[in-house]
């Protein structure tokens, strides 16, 4: 097999036997996937992949562009043209390297990407009817590589002797480790929680990305010969200033991720039964409490009763399909404004409607009152109608004179986005941050204000999403590699 | 995996840990908490570290059975290892010479307060500390406090040992003496601390306390943690978990203490069943052999 140290190939020749005019009319290939009556009950993952059968027909669709927008698109550059080339071919290990030459979590990317924003969003079939199925071909592509991967193929690089620290074991974390460690240099990865994953683990629930592919995803970065270190918190087990002085690290980066979760700053936000996404999606996805009591982390119990989820991005629909699966009676999405401007992909808004979840739109809690005994009894909300554009381009919601009502929620779940950690910033003198707390750095080289130390992904641009931290973690160990090898700030 | 170098109860269902964690031990300062995970299925719970040793690379931590976690770790021995041991978390006391500084510790809280009350001292403070506890049992640290302190009082809820009454009632004592004090440290139940910041609110003495809330990753990453400081969310990870007494809704850390009251004591229950199951499988097995027997 290919490995991933593997030197770029020349680009082939297609052998797609199909014409161009007929690809343009061949349907995509729908993704299979659990029957949604059964699904909302389990945290078993939803989507079933593609069959060889089925990624190669879905193959063939692909105009092959003379100049792939695709790839234009793509936050880490994957040669989308080349890897389906050789699924039609059905030398699916070479499409895999292929795939790994840009992008060292083809597995992860292509189950939770928001293609229709990059590559799919690109594609030139998207003008004649539906663009090519990039992301279910990758993940197929992926899916088909673990199975397959032979771990003593694996070619290490020539050790150069520089020792990188990756704090943060998230996308750009691990993006960074894996393009660093083909490099030849020596990468160890600290990760505050016990598993390693980031966000991918706390965050991003059973149902969309199993924590079995995260699992066989790091080791295959641990066989390539990256570190990997838990219950280590940057800052306060270490500082960067210790890990540089003391550890001999040649260059740091920082991914840890954006951290903090918002809240409304309404009354009744201390209720029990009101979460941040994240610490209900951590109880959940991290320390498994829907498997309580066999795990003993506890959780609210949500059979039969109202759920509310305040926000529309991708994390609001993992929190609201996840509290259907602990059973909710009624369970809701509660966005202020319409469903064009959630930010959310376009496949989990369409799974969340199958499974039953409603979507109440241009709504928005003012209150939440108590039963009396310190717990959530209902929200007390206020009806919104769009107005001009915001600086994000989306219509301004503008709330309703009057239009005030009452809903009764046991649990509300708040996933109206982070804000900066500061536990780095506080801990490593010289760092610059931005107003709002996120570390600048060099949009190309992901350099910092400290000589040394690089930072990305969410820590940098604030809540994003996976592949843009991806990008991040892959330009960084870009500019790590320079720095190490030329000694240049 | 870190290993237990040594266990061993201090007074009943409290017991000491000595655990190799030779990056905490190095970071370690007065006010900061460990989480602890103790299994592959624990749930993630903050504890209290009395001191650690950099050189040694251990950190002493001290738990009192409550629940499920608590009952299971205090199950370990020396030469056990518990899944995972983060920190020091928390932001570490602020340690300055203030002047006089009254120390109050209760129950197991005193193991957190005996590292400030230590850091105050040298810092060139008059300690003076007041360790509570319910009986003579859960008088902690005392002999360690001695060492630390200019003058120490005890006072235990039965009356069984020393002063009886509360800590409250001694600090009420120093303060109508005319005592001058700078500062007030209370570190254990809720309900002490309230009464500490209630009496010294009065007498406008700057307070601190240590809170517990409920945590599960211990970075600011979850919210779980989140106390109502004058009105405003602030996290006792990241923002505490020390805070000015005075601004600190107790009430609302009550109840969100509470939150998983009827999972606890499921829990606790479910572990209790099992380990009675297992102390009697043995007689079990005699009793149906014998019964085969005959």
């Amino acid at each position: 097999m290919s490995t991933p140290t593997t030197p770029k190939t020349p680009p082939k020749k297609s052998s797609n036997p199909v014409p161009n005019k007929e690809r343009i009319k061949m349907p995509r290939q729908h993704m299979p996937e659990r029957d949604p009556q059964i699904r909302a009950h389990q945290f078993t993952e939803v989507n079933l992949g593609y069959s060889e059968e089925l990624a190669r027909q879905e193959a063939l669709r692909c105009l092959e562009c003379a100049k792939p927008t695709c790839t234009e698109d793509c936050p880490v550059g994957v040669n989308v043209k080349e890897f389906v080339q050789l699924i039609v071919d059905g030398d699916f290990m070479a499409a895999a390297a292929k795939i790994r030459e840009d992008n060292v979590l083809p597995a992860i990317t292509g189950r939770v990407c928001p293609q229709e924003d990059h590559c799919e969003g690109a594609c030139l079939l998207c003008k004649r009817g539906e663009s090519l199925g990039i992301g279910y071909l990758e993940r197929f592509v992926a899916d088909y590589e673990q199975k397959h991967f032979d771990v003593t193929k694996i070619v290490k690089a020539p050790p150069t002797g520089k020792k990188v620290a990756i704090v943060g074991s998230g996308p750009s974390g691990l993006t960074a480790a894996g393009d660093l460690v083909q490099k030849g240099h020596q990468v160890h990865v600290f990760e505050a929680l016990h598993e390693i994953g980031g966000v991918l683990v706390y965050g991003i629930p059973e149902f969309r990305l199993p924590k079995q592919i995260i699992r066989e995803q790091v080791d295959i970065m641990r066989e390539m010969g990256v570190e990997f270190e838990t219950d280590v918190v940057v800052g306060r087990t270490v500082t960067i200033d210790e890990l540089m002085e003391e550890e001999g690290y040649d260059a740091v980066f920082i991914g840890t991720g954006a951290g903090l979760p918002q809240f409304m700053g309404i009354p009744g936000e201390h209720l029990n039964g009101v979460y941040s996404a994240n610490e209900f999606l951590t109880r959940i996805n991290l320390m498994h409490a829907y498997e309580f009591p066999k795990y003993d982390e506890p959780m609210v119990d949500f059979r039969g009763k109202n759920v509310a989820v305040i926000g529309g991005g991708n994390t609001a629909l993992d929190a609201i399909r996840s509290s259907r699966r602990l059973g909710a009676g009624k369970a809701f999405i509660l966005y202020r404004r319409s469903e064009a401007e959630m930010p959310a992909r376009i496949e989990e808004v369409k799974h969340a409607k199958q499974e039953g979840i409603e979507f109440q739109m241009l709504a928005a809690p003012l209150e939440f009152l108590d039963d009396g005994k310190g717990w959530l009894r209902a929200a007390r909300c206020q009806k919104m109608e769009l107005g001009e554009p915001d600086a994000s381009g989306r219509r301004r919601p503008v709330p309703i004179e009057g239009s005030e009502y009452e809903i009764p929620l046991a649990v509300a779940i708040m996933a109206i986005g982070t804000t900066a950690n500061p536990i780095i910033r506080q801990t490593t003198p010289g760092l610059v941050t931005n107003k709002k707390g996120y570390i600048q750095a060099d949009e190309n080289t992901q350099k910092t204000s400290r000589k040394g130390v690089f930072a990305g992904g969410d820590i940098v641009t604030g809540g994003a999403t996976v592949i843009l931290a991806m990008g991040a973690g892959r330009r960084a160990a870009k500019g790590i590699h320079e720095y190490l090898t030329t000694g240049k700030w | 995996m870190f290993k237990i170098v040594h266990a061993q109860f201090i007074a009943p269902g409290i017991k000491r840990f000595i655990i190799e964690a030779p990056r905490i031990a190095r970071k370690q300062r007065p006010g900061q908490f460990v989480i602890i995970r103790v299994n592959e299925h624990g749930e993630r719970i903050p504890l209290t570290i009395e001191k650690s040793d950099p050189e040694k690379g251990t950190v002493n931590i001290v738990v009192q059975s409550i629940g499920k976690t608590t009952h299971l770790l205090n199950s370990l021995e020396t030469g056990d290892s518990i899944m995972d041991i983060v920190g020091p978390l928390g932001k570490p006391s602020e340690i300055e010479n203030f002047g006089t500084v009254v120390v109050i510790g209760g129950g197991v809280g005193t193991a957190m307060a005996y590292p400030s009350a230590s850091a105050m001292k040298k810092a060139g403070n008059r300690v003076i500390t007041i360790i509570g506890g319910r009986n003579k049992d859960l008088v902690l640290l005392e002999k360690e406090m001695r060492e630390v302190s200019d003058t120490v009082f005890v006072t235990t809820d039965d009356g069984g040992y020393a002063d009886k009454g509360l800590v409250t009632d001694k600090l009420r004592q120093l303060i109508e003496n005319g005592t001058r004090i700078d500062l007030v440290l209370a570190v254990g139940p809720i309900p002490m601390m309230r009464a500490v910041a209630d009496m010294t609110r009065k007498e406008r003495i700057k307070t601190v306390v240590s809170l517990n809330p409920i945590m599960i990753d211990g970075t600011g990453m979850c919210g779980g943690c989140r106390v109502l400081v004058e009105g405003k969310s602030e996290f006792a990870c990241v923002d505490g978990p020390e805070f000015d007494a005075h601004r600190v809704d107790f009430a609302v850390l009550v109840q969100r203490n509470a939150m998983y009251r009827e999972a606890e004591k499921r829990s606790l229950d479910d572990y209790k069943q099992e380990l009675e199951q297992k102390s009697h499988a043995p007689a079990e097995e005699t009793a149906c052999a014998l019964e085969g027997r005959k």
